[in-house]
């Protein structure tokens, strides 16, 4: 009997969650997992935070009940959100002019964010990529209905930021489009603008009235200081621009299968955001009609107590000093191995991942003959290195690339 | 100058919009019969004992971290929820041509199978394809399809508000004149929002010329359990339909008979024909999910997995949805009971004939009205009340309402 199903062809594996799973298959007791972005202590386990753990038994204590929540989210989360991305400070919180939606984790967000834009925005519905971007942007973007075009970002010559290929660009994206920008850490090249080159990317995307949006994934998990990491954002939003912001807890908060996230449009007024959230509303119905509580309830009890809010940004803190401590420890590494290249970028670029400029060969060999398991395009998850295995790390990569 | 100077004020979602009027209202005796949450007889939230047990049994396992699921979801959620659906003895299941996808609620396992469709059913990318839901369905049934790119959504004829039945004849009727392949979205059980289901007899007819005519089945099961108490009773449709040989898809909810609403907890089941269909829709489902939530919320798939794979809980939490369905059965006899002694015009079996949740009165709009300004007791416009908002404390008011809305307003 024919099936309906017997034109459906087998779906390409997904290239991250690919290397986990031929990670998984390997029987070298040495091998290393540098693909997927999730944070891993110095022994290589997953990472509960305290902070979350005594949120969890405050929240378990108050025997709260199951119901539905609105169709935006919990209201304390969706507040505290918008405070830990704008400043609590902000002119825009306090004018009322940011409608702010639990999401389902940054995906979430985004995907929220791409049918908004697909739907009501008036300019031509291109959003142009930082070249290379996170691999899940294209699809996301791409089944809301909207357009992919990229800008320079990465230079591959120096592992850095190719300022003057972004701004020239940049200048040249026509008019209203809407330019995506990861707020700190940017995923995969580790590689961040510095304060005064957002300044000219800030003027030159007014200069084109590019709707912006901003993708901030890693706040405080960059620096360790989520006021730093948050400085494009609220600089941008300070000079005029009226965003729209996608935020993950995955990492920052290690919630990641919480589905913890939010999405922001920034308005002119309160009476403009109010429309805003009410077409926000009639986009998420559809799709999962309210979103999940455990997840936004822990996040808003860290946020919200004292306490538990000074906890969290000391663990944030110690995660993004791990990161770092583990890069200046593989540069370390590969001097001693003799290596002769340099390999400064590790220690410039900042956040979960390191574009070490491997190429797709130099990738291969170093899992094949050492069982490190990253993705062909050179990036590693430096949170899957550790103080017992960054020698080995320093060895392989010496040995591919002598 | 905002690019978001245009976008227009949307009108509220009616059901949210029922719940906020019910909050702002200051009347001592006002009571809210309109969205579908479950309520004790205190008129309270429910949260099930056995979920109360497993989350202190979560909380206390430090094995456990919040990592992220596979995008599929948690695989002993996923296999446990379709056995739930189909019956742990299920041939399909033992042809390994059952699989599943952990989804955000009936809602989000209704969206995945409703983007899969549109992009893989009837020759690929066909946003022609009918799809049919019942007249009257669910509110949100047709923005799902809609906002999934379908273009041409309608109703089948299902409710006859004469004679406060199925309409057998119209129902069978559009399913012998729809195009062939059309997409029909059919209510497992428990009908929202008539509680109005089709006897065992009617489902074969039904199922006969779905078979005949080549329609695709997909199944919304939101209230496995809850209708008559049993589990493989308010099942048997969907069973059926596997029997008979259908490639289909089960969209699963656990709000209601979980009591788990906001925790997100639904399951997309889906029969394909053999193993290496299901390999290959599974793979393109994956797809589907990164791109829309990456991978589902943890929490409440840990609490049904757990208690659906222990014997005791499972046996505990069948209790738990004995009561609740109980409950409602209760409140459905007294209400009768109550209008009959009262003798309020009209006839009122429908109340004790329909199952579930709901109830459609039959209440006309201009009664309704009444009902919630004169009375406060708050209903959807249709005329469709939440059994579980009725209390053995406020059911005389609100036979009383009733008969005093009937009587006055016509």
């Amino acid at each position: 009997m024919s099936s309906w199903w017997g034109g459906v062809q087998m779906g390409p594996p997904d290239p991250i969650l690919g290397v986990t799973e031929a990670f998984k298959r390997d029987t070298n007791p040495k091998k290393m997992n540098l693909g997927v972005g999730a944070y891993r202590d110095d022994q290589g386990k997953p990472f509960v935070l305290s902070c979350v753990r005594k949120a969890e038994a405050i929240i378990t204590s108050k025997q709260l009940d199951k119901e539905y929540l609105p169709i935006g989210g919990l209201g304390e989360f969706s507040k505290a959100c918008a405070e830990l991305a704008l400043g609590a400070d902000s002119e825009v919180l306090k004018s009322g002019r940011n409608i702010t939606v639990q999401t389902i984790s940054g995906t979430g967000s985004l995907r929220i964010g791409a049918n908004f834009l697909s739907r009501f925005h008036g300019g031509p519905l291109d959003v142009y990529l930082p070249k290379p971007s996170w691999g899940n942007h294209t699809p996301i973007f791409r089944d809301a209905g909207m357009q992919l075009k990229a800008y320079r970002y990465y230079d591959p010559s120096t592992c850095g930021f190719d300022f003057k290929g972004a701004l020239d660009d940049i200048s040249k994206i026509p008019e209203q489009s809407v330019i995506m920008l990861h707020a700190c850490a940017h995923n995969p090249t580790g590689v961040d603008p510095r304060p005064e080159q957002w300044k000219e990317i800030s003027d030159i995307v007014k200069k084109r009235n590019l709707l912006v949006f901003f993708d901030m994934a890693y706040q405080g998990f960059a620096s360790g200081d989520i006021d730093r990491d948050a400085w494009a954002v609220r600089y941008f939003i300070e000079q005029g621009h009226n965003i729209v912001l996608s935020q993950s807890f995955a990492k920052n908060m290690g919630l990641y299968g919480e589905r913890v996230g939010g999405f922001t449009v920034v308005c002119n007024d309160a009476e403009e955001a109010k429309r805003v959230e009410s077409q926000l509303k009639i986009l998420i119905r559809p799709i999962y009609s309210n979103p999940p509580m455990n997840g936004a309830r822990i996040a808003a009890t860290i946020l919200n107590t004292p306490d538990l809010r000074s906890i969290w940004l000391g663990e944030v803190h110690g995660m993004a000093n791990r990161i770092i401590k583990m890069r200046e420890q593989l540069v370390a590494g590969l001097k001693k191995e003799g290596s002769s290249h340099n390999w400064q970028h590790v220690i410039d670029q900042i956040g979960m991942f390191c574009f070490t400029g491997l190429k797709p060969e130099q990738v291969e060999r170093l899992t094949k003959e050492f069982s490190v398991y990253m993705t062909k395009d050179g990036r590693i998850s430096m949170a899957g290195v550790t103080s017992g295995n960054v020698g080995y790390l320093a060895q392989g990569i010496h040995a591919v690339t002598k | 100058m905002s690019v978001f100077s245009e976008v227009p004020q949307a009108a509220p979602v009616a059901v949210f919009k029922l719940s906020q009027d019910f909050s702002n209202d200051q009347f001592p005796q006002k009571v809210n019969l309109g969205v579908g949450a479950y309520r004790t007889d205190e008129g309270q939230p429910w949260v099930l004992p056995v979920v109360k047990k497993v989350e202190k049994i979560i909380v206390h396992d430090d094995r456990l971290n919040h990592e992220y699921l596979p995008i599929l979801g948690l695989p002993e959620f996923r296999s446990s929820a379709s056995k739930i659906a189909l019956g742990d003895d299920s041939p399909a299941i033992q042809e390994d041509r059952v699989g599943a996808v952990q989804c955000l609620g009936g809602t989000g396992a209704l969206k995945m199978g409703a983007e899969f469709l549109r992009r893989f059913y009837n020759g690929n990318n066909n946003t022609k394809t009918p799809v049919y839901v019942s007249a009257p369905t669910w509110e949100n049934h047709n923005a799902v399809f809609a906002n999934a790119g379908f273009d041409d959504v309608r109703p089948y004829k299902y409710w006859d508000a004469e004679n406060r039945g199925l309409d057998l004849a119209g129902f069978l009727g559009d399913l012998e004149s729809c195009p062939e392949h059309s997409i029909f979205v059919l209510h497992a059980c428990a009908h929202n929002p008539t509680g109005t289901d089709p006897t065992q007899e009617q489902w074969m007819q039904i199922a006969d010329i779905m078979m005949r005519r080549k329609l695709f089945v997909f199944f919304d099961s939101a209230y496995q359990g809850f209708a008559s108490g049993s589990l493989e009773k308010d099942a048997w449709a969907v069973r059926y339909f596997v029997s008979m040989g259908f490639e289909m898809f089960c969209a699963q909810s656990f709000s209601k008979n979980f009591g788990l609403y906001n925790e997100r907890v639904g399951n997309l089941t889906i029969v394909a024909q053999d193993a290496d269909n299901l390999k290959r829709i599974l793979s393109q489902m994956e797809k589907i999910v990164r791109t829309t939530w990456s991978n589902p919320p943890s929490q409440g798939a840990r609490i049904v997995a757990i208690t659906l794979n222990s014997p005791e809980l499972f046996s505990e939490w069948k209790d738990n949805v004995k009561t609740m369905a109980d409950r409602v059965l209760l409140m459905r006899a007294q209400l009768k009971a109550k209008l009959q002694a009262l003798g309020t015009p009209g006839t009122w079996d429908h109340i004790t004939e329909q199952i579930g949740m709901f109830s459609f009165t039959g209440l006309n709009s201009k009664q309704v009205e009444y009902m919630v300004k004169e009375k406060h007791i708050y209903l959807m416009a249709s005329g469709r009340i939440n059994m579980c908002g009725l209390t053995t404390k406020n059911i005389d008011y609100v036979a009383e309402s009733i008969h005093e809305t009937v009587t006055m307003v016509q």
